[in-house]
């Protein structure tokens, strides 16, 4: 790469810099209107299409009812258990079209930002809402002492083992699980999404700035179309992710043995 | 790099989260559970118990039938049992009966045979003593006269004529005696 770049100007390979932009108008910045937009978004799919249900179901709402029963189904139920999964399924489905589609921001032409790239709303989500949802179900079902016991202590244990297990279980559930939910959705968003600002501008920069290297040119673009398939994947992956580990904390504050 | 940005521009770290998007974070995802909670998940949920109680409307009422069929059809065996059993009952009855009819009209008409010939029998019995009655005065009177014109002798004297007439009849009962038993 330096080689080619000798032979035009200077390339600004693309950094932080970029997920920072400008406010658009007074201190309002684009995640904030796309945060904004993705909620509107998913409110209006879901109210029209639930606005006049049928037993059978017509295209529009079958499309509606595989996402709800997506998040109800495959991951509340699965991870939280029949018994207990029907008031969260609302939170699940919520997180989980919420990641999505913030994320997919990332691929929409014009719009190409994913919002979860910016750490303070996957946080908000994780830190405000899932951390103390399930802690406070778990508190609510075994009690103050006995929720403690039941999260830190692995049941078949040997005792001599408790004094390490304790802590770093303690640890994990208590400080670690929030932080690491959130940092992966938006660590995944922020590299996929620097990948693809790399091979688009360093492709945009080798058709407008070089010689010979204009023959390179499609390879980058070639490279940056097929990362955003990945991208993709990486995106509803990661939206499914989070739901899926939300509704297993929630899951396993509830359950009754490990 | 980025302690040198950091070190440049303080808000320009990716990993420190703004405090304006966390809290627009957080008011945006409770809005939207606020809406998907009020308004999308009872609707879907009514919706699957709707389709739930459909389908396991549909199945139960298919069983009612079923089971109605089942029973309409154990009645109807019942009854024609019943029916059958009544009609057995009734021909055995109307067989004993009919037995029973014989009989007593076998017992009657026997009664009533037996009346006649014991009826008979006496009115014969009368008639055998009033014949026999009459013809003792008369055969007495028939062979005294015969006798008389025959022997040429008066039997005058009434004592002896019945003592001899009498003798004679005894003698002749004794000998038809045997016959009329």
């Amino acid at each position: 790469m330096t080689k080619l770049l000798a032979s035009g100007g200077e390339f600004v390979a693309p950094g932080v810099k970029d997920f920072f932009l400008p406010p658009i108008f007074g201190s309002v910045t684009k995640p904030m209107v796309l945060l904004v937009l993705s909620i509107v978004i998913i409110a209006v799919f879901f109210i029209a299409a639930t606005r006049n249900l049928k037993v059978v179901p017509g295209k529009f709402q079958f499309a509606a009812e595989s996402v709800y029963d997506f998040g109800r189904n495959n991951i509340a139920r699965e991870q939280i258990g029949a018994k207990d999964f029907k008031p969260f399924v609302p939170l699940i489905l919520t997180i989980f079209t919420f990641i999505l589609v913030n994320n997919l921001f990332g691929l929409i032409p014009i719009i190409q930002f994913p919002t979860m790239s910016h750490i303070g709303f996957p946080l908000a989500v994780s830190l405000l809402v899932v951390y103390p949802v399930y802690h406070f179900v778990g508190f609510k079902r075994h009690g103050f002492v006995g929720y403690l016991k039941h999260q830190t202590i692995p049941p078949g244990a040997p005792w001599f083992v408790l004094p390490l297990l304790i802590p770093i279980e303690f640890f994990q559930k208590f400080i670690l699980n929030p932080l690491t939910l959130a940092i992966r959705v938006f660590a995944a968003m922020f590299a996929g999404h620097l990948l693809l600002l790399v091979f688009t501008l360093a492709g945009e920069f080798l058709l407008l700035n070089g010689g010979l290297t204009v023959i390179v040119a499609p390879v980058s673009f070639a490279f940056a179309i097929a990362l955003t398939f990945l991208e993709a994947l990486i995106m509803c992956l990661q939206a499914y992710i989070f739901a899926l580990l939300s509704a297993s904390y929630i899951g396993m504050a509830l359950a009754e043995e490990h | 790099m980025d302690t040198l940005i950091l070190a440049a521009e303080g808000p320009v770290n990716p990993v420190i989260p703004h405090t304006s998007e966390i809290i627009l974070g957080l008011v945006a995802f409770l809005l939207l559970l606020f809406v998907i909670k009020k308004f999308v998940s009872p609707r879907f949920e009514a919706l699957y118990e709707e389709r739930t109680a459909k389908i396991e409307g549909g199945i139960e009422k298919a069983e009612q039938a079923q089971a109605e069929a089942q029973r309409a059809l154990e009645q109807y065996k019942e009854q024609l049992a019943e029916a059958r059993a009544e009609a057995a009952r009734i021909r055995d009855d109307a067989r004993a009966e009919g037995l029973q009819i014989v009989e007593e009209l076998r017992e009657q008409a026997q009664a009533e045979s037996a009346r006649i010939v014991a009826q008979g029998q006496h009115q014969l019995d009368a008639q055998r003593a009033q014949i026999v009655a009459e013809l003792r005065a008369d055969l007495g009177r028939t062979a005294v006269e015969l006798a008389s014109k025959v022997v040429g002798e008066s039997l005058e004297d009434d004592s002896r004529r019945r003592g001899t007439v009498d003798r004679f009849l005894n003698e002749l009962d004794a000998v038809a005696a045997p016959a009329s038993k």
